[in-house]
Parts: structure tokens; sequence; C-alpha cells
């Protein structure tokens, strides 16, 4: 079984962070890919930087050119993370935008994935009709779970569809914003957290977009059965380093 | 061959709409509707009426006589510069703001290089009495002080782009953001042929009125429709796509797409996308694009903030791949001399992305009794400073 799903049954709520590959410094992927195992995460995104990533805030997109600066590349990144499976064993995703992907070739990514142990992948430029379409089929040769985005905009109707479509979990946006926006969580995000509870998916969600500290990481996971941490980390990263992690991991969690 | 849009917002193998699920209402709201509200009679009748009492078209297709006779050839420019606020921009912004009134959007967003769209979609605001925010690229911002200033005597915020190379594309990347942030009231004008279906069909529909135009005139003067050959100089190309439109499937027209080549193709600095651009995936769109082996988007190079764009709509990318479009870049250099010698030869100064599409002339040799439709897609007031730097007229 993939380990998204395996870990998706754990009978508690899951925290996941995101950090973007080959920052502060480039060699700092895999040190803080096994500092946040050894601080209990239950599950890691690694951000693929993009020279123009549309969906993020300024923390993010600093962070990528930061470490496209520093050399990060789609083949440097796998060849630094490419004994990982000797000492994680928690679910690993790749979070990019497509055109590096489509530019490394989408099955030769899908197989360096595979071969590396990555379980799934977040491309949120990659929409779901284009994937059902032409990158389906390649994605599941290689047990690698797409995972889609849904926000406080999205229909029911379209929620359903993207349900269908996704074995693993769906990643549910907070509020309609790119990343690092973190102003807390007001009465519209608890109403559509809890309009998305009310829809039964088979798939569990993990909230993302906002979560930044334990009371916003106690509220999104009221009724969703994780969150993902991004921005906030990246932050913590630029100005306490490697050390900081686990402090800050206990502070969400504690 | 289909050289238009495919119902699934393809032309060929580009198009598409690569967005994050955030967008997807907003460009499916648009998707859905943009053709019904197009072809709605009252939008037709306030779209056509502002373009003639308010743009001033339709514009003149000019017989260049002693630039014709330079060049042992028939020229006609079409004569773009001449639409209010000094370049074809406007069509588009005419018929998207009249899109967004009836999607019933109380606030704009647009993006600029240059500031011609963004003066563009000052003005339309200006006019409906609507909020416009013009997200520029930090290093635009200090280039074209003037077009600043005439976006806020026109009421506009100009907000600078920050991120990434501070210039055109990352201008559009923060346009992007913004309409993530806002969802429900929001709408982007895109002053190009270029992002996510269905905005490359619906910005060529608009600028079409272009070689619509140019088929009645032509008519009148030459005794029939069809030229032998249209000629524009592509940034994202939505002065392009206006001119060709018509003629996409008329093999007897032959289609001219001038890129600008920078300081040369090879130099390094050059926004010349069909030939040094690969297949990818920038704002949103499937096209050619300029960009590193690793997929990551570069930054061009062009002395016309106007093609200093790393792609291209995705309608000449399939232009180019099918072989329908001639495809010719023109550097810095011939441009400037071009964009004179029409000064000189006419006594009409044009925009210096216009004067890259005179600039072929040079080499781009054509038969006596050719008739070759011009696009004269701005003027060169903007440009004035560039021209006397450029060539030390102070
Ligand atoms: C006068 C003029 N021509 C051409 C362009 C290039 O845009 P497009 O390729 O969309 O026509 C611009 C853009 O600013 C412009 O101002």
């Amino acid at each position: 079984m993939n380990r998204i799903n395996k870990k998706l049954q754990e009978d508690k709520k899951l925290l996941s962070i995101y950090f973007t590959a080959g920052y502060p410094k480039l060699e700092d992927t895999v040190p803080v890919l096994e500092e946040l195992v050894k601080s209990g995460v239950d599950m890691i995104e690694i951000g693929l930087p993009f020279s123009d990533p549309l969906a993020d805030g300024p923390t993010i997109q600093e962070s990528s050119t930061t470490a496209l600066k520093n050399g990060m590349t789609t083949a440097k990144l796998f060849d630094q993370i490419k004994d990982i499976r000797k000492t994680v064993d928690i679910p690993l995703i790749v979070m990019g935008y497509f055109n590096p992907m489509l530019q490394y070739g989408v099955e030769k990514f899908c197989k360096a994935c595979s071969e590396i142990g990555i379980d799934g992948l977040i491309m949120p430029d990659l929409p779901l009709a284009e994937y059902e379409e032409h990158y389906k089929a390649t994605f599941e040769k290689y047990d690698l779970k797409m995972v889609f985005l849904i926000t406080p905009q999205t229909s029911d109707k379209r929620i359903k569809q993207i349900d269908t479509a996704s074995d693993g979990f769906i990643y549910m946006v907070s509020s309609a914003s790119t990343t690092g926006k973190t102003s807390g969580f007001s009465n519209v995000q608890r109403d559509y957290f809890e309009r998305i509870d009310a829809l039964n998916l088979k798939n569990p969600q993990i909230v993302g977009f906002g979560i930044k500290d334990e009371e916003t990481f106690k509220a999104a996971t009221k009724t969703a059965k994780g969150a993902i941490i991004g921005s906030a980390f990246i932050k913590m990263l630029t100005e306490k380093g490697i050390e900081g992690i686990s402090s800050f991991i206990k502070s969400i969690r504690p | 061959m289909n050289y238009n849009v495919n119902e699934k917002g393809y032309y060929g193998d580009f198009g598409g709409a690569y967005i994050p699920e955030m967008l997807y209402p907003n460009v499916e709201e648009l998707r859905q509707n943009y053709i019904k509200v197009m072809q709605e009679p009252d939008f037709q009748k306030e779209f056509k009426e502002l373009l003639k009492e308010y743009v001033g078209r339709p514009t003149p297709l000019y017989y260049a006589k002693r630039f014709s006779e330079k060049y042992g050839t028939k020229v006609y420019l079409k004569r773009e510069d001449l639409c209010h606020t000094g370049a074809h921009k406007v069509n588009n912004t005419i018929g998207q703001i009249l899109m967004a009134k009836r999607l019933g959007k109380n606030r704009i967003i647009a993006e600029t290089g240059a500031g011609q769209h963004g003066v563009a979609t000052a003005t339309v605001c200006a006019l409906m009495g609507l909020e416009c925010i013009v997200y520029m690229g930090a290093i635009d911002i200090k280039r074209q002080a003037p077009n600043v200033a005439r976006m806020k005597m026109l009421g506009a915020t100009v907000v600078s782009a920050e991120s990434g190379s501070k210039t055109l594309k990352d201008a559009t990347n923060e346009a992007i953001r913004d309409w993530i942030n806002n969802p429900t009231d929001t709408h982007y004008i895109i002053g190009s042929v270029v992002g996510p279906h269905p905005y490359p069909d619906m910005v060529a529909r608009f600028q079409s009125v272009i070689s619509e135009e140019v088929k009645k005139q032509l008519l009148e003067k030459e005794g029939r429709e069809n030229p032998d050959y249209v000629v524009a100089c592509v940034g994202g190309g939505s002065n392009a796509a206006g001119i060709f439109y018509h003629y996409l499937d008329k093999p007897e027209v032959g289609i001219i797409a001038v890129e600008a080549a920078g300081k040369g193709i090879h130099s390094g600095e050059s926004a010349a996308t069909s030939a040094l651009g690969k297949e990818g995936i920038i704002h949103g769109s499937k096209t050619l694009l300029m960009q590193t082996d690793d997929g990551q988007i570069t930054e061009p190079y062009s002395i016309s903030a106007g093609l200093d764009y790393p792609g291209v709509g995705p309608m000449h990318a399939h232009l180019f791949r099918s072989g329908r479009g001639e495809f010719i870049s023109v550097t810095d250099a011939d441009a400037m001399q071009a964009g004179l010698d029409l000064c000189k030869l006419e006594g009409i100064i044009p925009a210096i992305e216009s004067s890259h599409a005179l600039a072929i002339f040079e080499d781009r040799k054509f038969r006596k009794d050719d008739v070759v439709v011009v696009n004269l897609s701005g003027r060169g007031d903007k440009d004035l400073n560039t021209y006397i730097e450029y060539f030390d007229l102070a």
C-alpha cells in the first residue's frame, strides 16, 4: 500500500510540512528532511522551486528564488534524495509547478520519483482535466498519488469530481489566497470547513494555506484529517535555521 | 488545418488552461460566458459604438507611397497608432471592460510592461467609473515614468511588482496572484493573446476588428479583400492576431510575424521566442517560451518594452509550428533605423514595437505588385526618450 494511504489510516490528526528544496543552502534538503522526521511530523512536501510560482505568496517565492540561485534543479533534487528511503519512512510528496516536470519529461520524472520512493505529487497548475486526459495513466503506473486542491470557491459538483479522481487526500486550501496569508481563520473559513465535512468525501482532507501555529492547526483539524504548514515554516527556517525545527514542530503540536 | 482555437481551448498543440484551482471558478465563468456575451446584440452595439466614437475607428489603411517606392513593393499601413491612447491595445480593453460589466465585476486589474496596456486599461476604467489596479515591474516603473503618470492621472493605482526579475512577466504573475486573492468581484484584463483559455481567443476576437476593417478598405483601394501578405510585430501577439484573424484560413495570404531579436538571436539578450523557445507552460498556457533546460522561465530582452515577453500566445506558437506563419526576427538596431526611416519617408513616428515590423523590408524581398499590409500597432510618443538617446537627438 502507498505510504500516503497507510498514513491516512492512522488515528490521529496529521501534521505535514512544506519546505523548498535547496533552501536556505543548496545542500540543506536532506538535513531539513531528516530533522523534520526526527521532530515527529507525519508527512513532508518537498518543494521543487520554480521561477514563476503563481500560487505562492512572497515567502515561498523568495525561498524559491534563493534555491534556484543556489543551483537547485530537478536533477539535483533527485540526486540529493536518491538514498532518502534508507533513513526516512514517512510519506514524501513532491510539490512543484508543471513546467519543470514537463521539461524533465513527465514519464522520466515519475520514474525517478518512484525509484526514490516518492509517494505523491502536487502540481497546482496541472488541472484535473489535463491530468485525466494525458497524465493519469503514467502517474498510476508509478504508483504516484496526484493530490488536487479545492478552495472555498470550488463548487460541490467539482469537489465531487475531484474526490472521484483522487486516491489519497484532498488538499483543502483554507481561503481564496496565495500561500502565506496568515490572518487566522474567520467564521467564513469555519463554515467552509464544515460544509466540506458534511459532503462525506471518500478522500480525507488536509488543510493548507494560513496554518502557522497551534491555534490554527487545531482549528483546521477540527474537521479535517490534517494540516500543512508552508510559509510559517520557511519563515522560521530563514530566521533560526535547521536548529529551530524541533521546537517549531513542538509549538504546533505540543 | 484549423488555425483558430478548438472547442477545448487549443490551437493545435498549444493553449489550454494550466491554472491553479484557485483560479478555476473565475476562468470557468469567463469561458462559459464570453462568446454568449460577445454575441448579444446590445454588447455588439455598445462595443461598435465605443470603437467608433471613442477610439476613433475605423483606423485608416494608408498607402505608404514613399516607403513603397523605397522597397519596390506596395505597402499599406494599418494605422492603429491613431487609436485613442496611441495603440491597438485599447480595442481589447474596451471589449473586456464591457465583458467585466456584464459579468458583474467592479474591480479591474491588469499587468503592463511598457505601460501601453496599463494606460488603455486605466482609460476604459475611467470611462466606466470602475476601480483600476495596474501591476507593473519595479524596473519598468522606472523606465516608463510618463506612462506611470498617465495611469495615475486616469485614476488608476499602479502597484510595483517586486518579485523575480521585476518586469512584465513578474507583473503578470502579480496580477494573477491578485486575482487568486480576489476571486469574486475582480476581472483581470490581460493585455495580449496570452494566458489561460479563453483569454487568447477572447482577446483575438476583440482585436479582429483590425483585419475586418482591412478587408473592406483593401476592397475599396485594390479591388480585392485579400492582400498578398499581412505583417505584424509579436510581443504576446495581440496586434498580430488582430491583423491575421480574418486571413488565417486564406492560404493565398502570407502571414508574417516579426519578433524582437534584441541584440541578436544568439547574444543572450533577445526576445525571439520562436527561434529560442521550447514548448512549455507560462501564465496558464501551453505555448513556446524561453526557458532553461530545467524549465525555469528566462528573462527576455528587447529595446522595445512591448516585445519584451518570454513567450508568445498559443495561436502564434501554432502558426509557427504548422508552418502557416513566416517568423522573422529583427534586432534593436534594425528596428530603430526602420522607425527613423518611416519618420523621414512618411511623416509618421512609429512605436518601436511597430518599427520591428517595418524593418523586415531590408532583407525580405517582395514582388513589385505584391500588396503588403503592415500593422502599425502604435505611435512613438511613448518612445521618444529611447529614440532621443539612441540617435543622440537632444
Ligand atoms: C505599440 C505596441 N505594439 C505591439 C505591442 C506588443 O503586444 P502584442 O504582441 O500583444 O501586440 C505593444 C505592447 O505593449 C505595443 O504597445
